[in-house]
């Protein structure tokens, strides 16, 4: 359990973490999302007691984080896959965080197994790739078997392969009664692995939701229509108090009706359909359009608007 | 936290990366070959020397003259086992695994500086014995007055450089920046201010000019310098404790 009141962090004049307040909770995966910036890898660090928050508070499990006698039994955290010395082997690594808590030698081995890189456990660090990088930082994670798991962007850099194992890794100590708190800012890798959601914009609280309930408000859903016989329709569906958008490429879309009463409504007036398709906007746009408010709204209050909230689907279409 | 975990994982730390053995070896071998080298030279001067040259003659001193050089390599090691964890970032997982920042910093800089007591000492005796082994007749013994206080001194004088060099990267973080002011600092600056007679009363408050007094058993003869050797060890002592605050008071404050 991670409980944040008040979290506040300045630096100088600019705000990057406003007020959160918010609590973590065992047995599930918490997705920490906001876009690149919005604050979370600063909220992390001050979760650790790396760094100290202007105002506010974080307790792990009622505790300071300075208070817990060996933190790597209470909370593992995946923060920065190169914040290792390179030089240095995976195993001697390992070794030396598990000594600092007193973490029996046995474990380096076992987490080393967990996360695949026994075979390169005598070797430099310098020498992984990005995606070994993070297996290490993981294996840091794991290492005094905390209640806790916090993993920075842990999917940045991976194959499809390490991606998938991530995924369930995530979900199997979540299922195993532990917390599991991870931040991306890609709202589809939070769909498939995480059942509630923290969303922060501009170091601001903008949900603190479960998935599904995020899912259910933030998702738009409408049907789509082609026709040749595009007047007709619009008179039709404009007698049945439906109300009409024009999308750009020529169709139609109908929010808040069902597809099946559109097709009646044109079947009856013999109206030729070339597309009758229900729609569900996607979580990426509903993330967009959350935190592009967030956005939006400082642009106004203190900068010139260059980040004008783009139409949505650009982002996941490029990533 | 028990310190001695920490104290522990340092240890692992300390060992496990190279830049230990080759910054220390360089100490060792410099220190030695150098001070070997000088005294050679001496031996043959010493007919060409001036009367007042010849009383102030001082054979354990020379055989320190290597330290000059070997002390920079001190200072590497101090420097880089400090802000090795800030170059690469693993100060954000030390720091996670020990947020007692003192605890960390302090068994971190007490491993360190139990590792360069040892290689410095077993450094100063064997410039010692191998440097006089060069001086032949002109040579001291180590039984002479004096001369074994001067040796065991070499060891912590040698020490105090690195503990210095780890508390002034605590507070820069930087290994350039604070190979960048220590190196000319300890190579010339120090040098400078403490044989410029302008600047020589300040110069030798300095902590390797104050310090590295406990190494002279043979007194310069128009000496006026206004503390002894132990005094002078003692000045060091305050720089160096000066530095570890120093470090510790940021390291204690700063966001990691």
């Amino acid at each position: 359990m991670i409980e944040l009141s008040g979290l506040t962090k300045r630096y100088g004049q600019k705000v990057a973490v406003d007020n959160l307040t918010f609590t973590v909770r065992p047995g599930i995966v918490t997705g920490f999302l906001g876009p690149n910036g919005a604050g979370k890898s600063t909220t992390m660090r001050m979760m650790l007691g790396l760094d100290r928050p202007t105002a506010g508070d974080v307790r792990i499990d009622g505790k300071h984080y300075d208070r817990l006698k060996d933190p790597l039994k209470y909370i593992g955290a995946l923060l920065d896959a190169k914040a290792v010395h390179g030089g240095r082997s995976a195993h001697n690594h390992l070794l030396c965080l598990a000594q600092s808590n007193g973490i029996p030698k046995r474990r380096v081995a076992e987490v080393l197994d967990t996360v695949g890189l026994t075979a390169v456990a005598g070797k430099k660090a310098k020498g992984f790739s990005l995606g070994m990088g993070q297996r290490l930082g993981i294996a840091g994670a794991l290492l005094g078997d905390p209640r806790i798991l916090m993993f920075d962007e842990p999917v940045n850099g991976l194959d499809p392969e390490g991606i998938h194992w991530i995924r369930n890794l995530m979900k199997s100590l979540a299922a195993q009664g532990r917390t599991v708190f991870v931040s991306s800012h890609l709202m589809s890798e939070m769909a498939l692995t995480a059942d509630h959601l923290v969303v922060i914009g501009q170091g601001r609280l903008l949900a603190d939701t479960s998935m599904s309930g995020f899912i259910e408000e933030n998702s738009r859903t409408y049907v789509r229509i082609r026709t040749p016989q595009r007047e007709r329709l619009l008179d039709v569906l404009h007698d049945a108090g439906v109300t009409v958008v024009e999308s750009g490429s020529g169709a139609l879309e109908v929010d808040g009706s069902k597809a099946e009463h559109i097709g009646e409504l044109a079947a009856r007036h013999q109206i030729v359909l070339h597309e009758l398709s229900p729609q569900q906007a996607s979580l990426e746009e509903a993330f967009m359009r959350l935190t592009a408010e967030s956005v939006e709204y400082h642009a106004h209050s203190d900068t010139p608007a260059e980040r004008q909230p783009r139409s949505w689907g650009d982002d996941w279409k490029r990533s | 936290m028990a310190a001695i975990q920490v104290v522990r994982s340092e240890w692992t730390k300390i060992r496990s990366v190279a830049s230990t053995l080759w910054t220390l070896s360089l100490a060792v071998v410099v220190t030695i070959a150098l001070g070997m080298l000088i005294s050679a030279l001496s031996k043959h001067e010493f007919g060409n020397m001036s009367r007042k040259d010849r009383l102030s003659f001082d054979p354990t001193y020379i055989s320190f003259a290597g330290m000059s050089l070997g002390q920079l390599a001190m200072i590497v090691f101090g420097v880089l086992v400090v802000s090795n964890e800030y170059s690469t970032g693993m100060i954000r997982t030390s720091l996670a695994a020990v947020p007692q920042r003192g605890t960390f910093l302090f068994s971190k800089i007490a491993v360190a500086t139990g590792l360069a007591l040892v290689v410095s000492m077993a450094t100063c005796f064997v410039a010692f014995f191998l440097g006089q082994a060069m001086l032949g007749s002109h040579s001291a013994a180590l039984g002479d007055p004096h001369v074994l206080r001067a040796v065991i001194g070499g060891g912590i004088y040698m020490t105090l450089i690195a503990v210095f060099s780890m508390g002034v990267a605590s507070m820069l973080r930087s290994p350039m920046l604070s190979l960048g002011i220590l190196m000319p600092f300890f190579f010339l600056i120090s040098n400078i201010l403490g044989n410029v007679s302008a600047t020589k009363k300040i110069g030798r408050f300095l902590p390797d000019q104050a310090g590295s007094r406990i190494m002279q058993v043979v007194p310069r003869i128009d000496d006026d310098t206004p503390y002894g050797p132990w005094g002078g060890l003692g000045i060091m002592l305050l720089w160096v404790v000066a530095a570890l605050l120093g470090g510790y008071a940021l390291l204690k404050r700063r966001d990691a």
